[in-house]
């Protein structure tokens, strides 16, 4: 328990404050870096997992991919990409992309993947193109579960963007790599606990998000969900209707 | 004019649901495909606006065959009304009404005020229009329905079950409201339901399926009580029992039309 006040003694210290080196700016590289990877793996991931969410093919496919991604050691990845490309941020981020792919892919792809047939149906008898059924009702529809996908992802990366560190003079790993190194605990400590406040914050951010992009709409049904509704969904009742050329 | 000329479709799995089929849907006039669930009827309405491509034969709108065209365009130009009404839940009743509209470039304003316009038509309240489909009741939601296929003023709609899900009661209050509806406007209406009464009601054209996708009868409701084609007709129209057997007693030096069970159903005046 001391340890842990040393800890927030450590980052109250106003000296840990100024300087090179100090708590804000290592704060700001610790979220500049990990908003260049959810950028890049966003890129790569969504548009996969919208695709595959919208066709429901490459399901199988992306299933075994994101499950063989996650069970690469991220520690590992690195240490592979930074022996090949050296010191520097390039292993790092590539290393952490490859972590925040797969919920990224699997948040893109159920969302879609959860919006109900008949309603995805209707738009396209309505001679809605394939574009304007994913962009007007398949993302509307599905954004909560996108946006948890990209949250989930956005965690992962902020707790382990500590060992961007390991290769490269970046982030709140910082304090951690060279607190471990001078055994000066309150420092590696510190730096513990920001990176977890830093994570709480940006997840409650999330959070809201997540809450705020629920259609208007939607939002009202379940209000009369729990007047009147079945306690199956609606998606959960009656055979999808799978017919049609979707082109 | 809805033409099939030897229909055939034939699902990757195998099923056939709709087989040879060979029928003409009048201009101007209703046509009910009815049937018992699994006999094809769903798969023949969709052949019309191209969410399902026949396996064989031809479906021709005026004369055109509509595999030549492209069925986006194609969809727009033709109403589809369904059973859970299929409004996007995540647009108010106003925005379901304007999609299509919207979709083949009508302006906003235009769109809007024609949208509002159709909600008088098919007796909906104007202050509906900014509630969400699922502030509304189900007869409600398929007032919307048939709203938003009318929206594009469409030469053909296409409603499959529009009211299946509603209650009795609004059931019958909708029906005469599409027979009004179309006293007035006089399209091109497709109509399937499971329910004969609902298709001697509605049709001006009555076809009845079977299992596997054939056509039994296409014929007035009249000439199909009158003469049914065969047993399946007479069986499934109930020619020969309940209260489409009827016979005349007299009382009092009046006919008086009795049901097979006896049931008083009128009166015949000449
Ligand atoms: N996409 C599909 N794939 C395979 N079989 C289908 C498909 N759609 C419909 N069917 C089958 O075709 C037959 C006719 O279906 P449908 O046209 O929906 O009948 P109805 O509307 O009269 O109930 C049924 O046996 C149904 O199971
Ligand atoms: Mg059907």
């Amino acid at each position: 328990m001391n340890l842990f006040f040393d800890g927030i003694a450590w980052i109250l210290d106003p000296t840990n404050w100024t300087g090179p080196g100090s708590i804000p700016e290592r704060i700001g590289q610790h979220l500049v870096i990990s908003a260049v990877v959810l950028v890049i793996a966003s890129i790569i991931a969504l548009p996969v997992g919208g695709a595959v969410g919208h066709t429901g093919r490459g399901k199988d496919l992306s299933v075994m991919v994101s499950g063989g991604l996650r069970a690469l050691p991220t520690l590992g990845v690195l240490t592979l990409f930074a022996l090949w490309l050296g010191i520097g941020l390039q292993a790092p981020i590539i290393a952490l992309v490859i972590l925040a792919i797969p919920p990224l892919l699997a948040g893109a792809y159920a969302g879609l993947e959860s919006v109900d047939r008949r309603t995805i149906d209707a738009a396209r008898a309505m001679g809605m193109r394939e574009g304007q059924i994913v962009g007007r009702v398949e993302l509307p529809l599905g954004m909560p579960i996108v946006v948890g996908g990209i949250r989930s992802a956005t965690l992962q990366i902020i707790a382990t963007a500590t060992l961007a560190a390991y290769v490269a003079d970046f982030g709140l790993g910082r304090f951690i790599f060279a607190g471990l190194k001078t055994r000066d605990y309150a420092e590696m400590l510190g730096g513990s606990i920001l990176v977890i406040i830093l994570a709480l914050v940006v997840d409650g951010c999330f959070a809201i998000t997540q809450r705020l992009v629920v259609p208007a709409g939607v939002r009202a049904a379940m209000a009369t969900d729990l007047r009147s509704r079945p306690t199956r969904p609606r998606a959960a009742v009656g055979r999808p209707i799978t017919e049609g050329n979707p082109e | 004019m809805i033409e099939f000329r030897r229909v055939t479709k034939q699902f990757p799995d195998g099923t056939v649901a709709v087989e040879d089929v060979d029928i003409v849907m009048p201009p101007h006039k209703t046509t009910v495909l009815v049937g018992s669930s699994g006999s094809g009827k769903t798969t023949l309405l969709r052949m019309i606006n191209r969410m399902v491509d026949p396996t064989g034969g031809q479906v021709l709108i005026d004369g055109m065959d509509v595999a030549t065209q492209d069925p986006v365009q194609l969809r727009r130009g033709i109403g589809y009304v369904m059973q859970n009404s299929g409004l996007l839940p995540h647009r108010k009743v106003i925005d379901n009404v304007a999609t299509v509209p919207l979709l083949r470039g009508v302006g906003k304003r235009e769109a809007y005020a024609h949208a509002l316009e159709l909600l008088d038509t098919v007796g909906l309240d104007r202050s509906l229009a900014d509630r969400y489909p699922s502030q509304l009741s189900g007869g409600q939601q398929q007032r919307v329905g048939v709203a938003r296929g009318l929206a594009v003023d469409p030469n053909i709609l296409l409603m499959d079950e529009p009211f299946g899900a509603v209650d009795p009661i609004v059931r019958a209050e909708l029906q005469q409201e599409l027979l009004r509806l179309q006293g007035e406007l006089g399209k091109t209406v497709v109509f399937v339901t499971h329910d004969i009464d609902e298709a001697f009601l509605l049709g001006d054209q009555v076809v009845i399926m079977q299992q596997g996708g054939k056509i039994s009868q296409a014929a007035s409701p009249a000439e199909i009580l009158a003469h049914p084609a065969d047993d399946f007709v007479a069986d499934f129209v109930g020619a020969d029992r309940g209260k489409r057997a009827l016979h005349v007693t007299e009382v009092d030096g009046r006919n008086v039309v009795v049901d097979a069970d006896g049931r008083p159903a009128g009166v015949l005046t000449s």
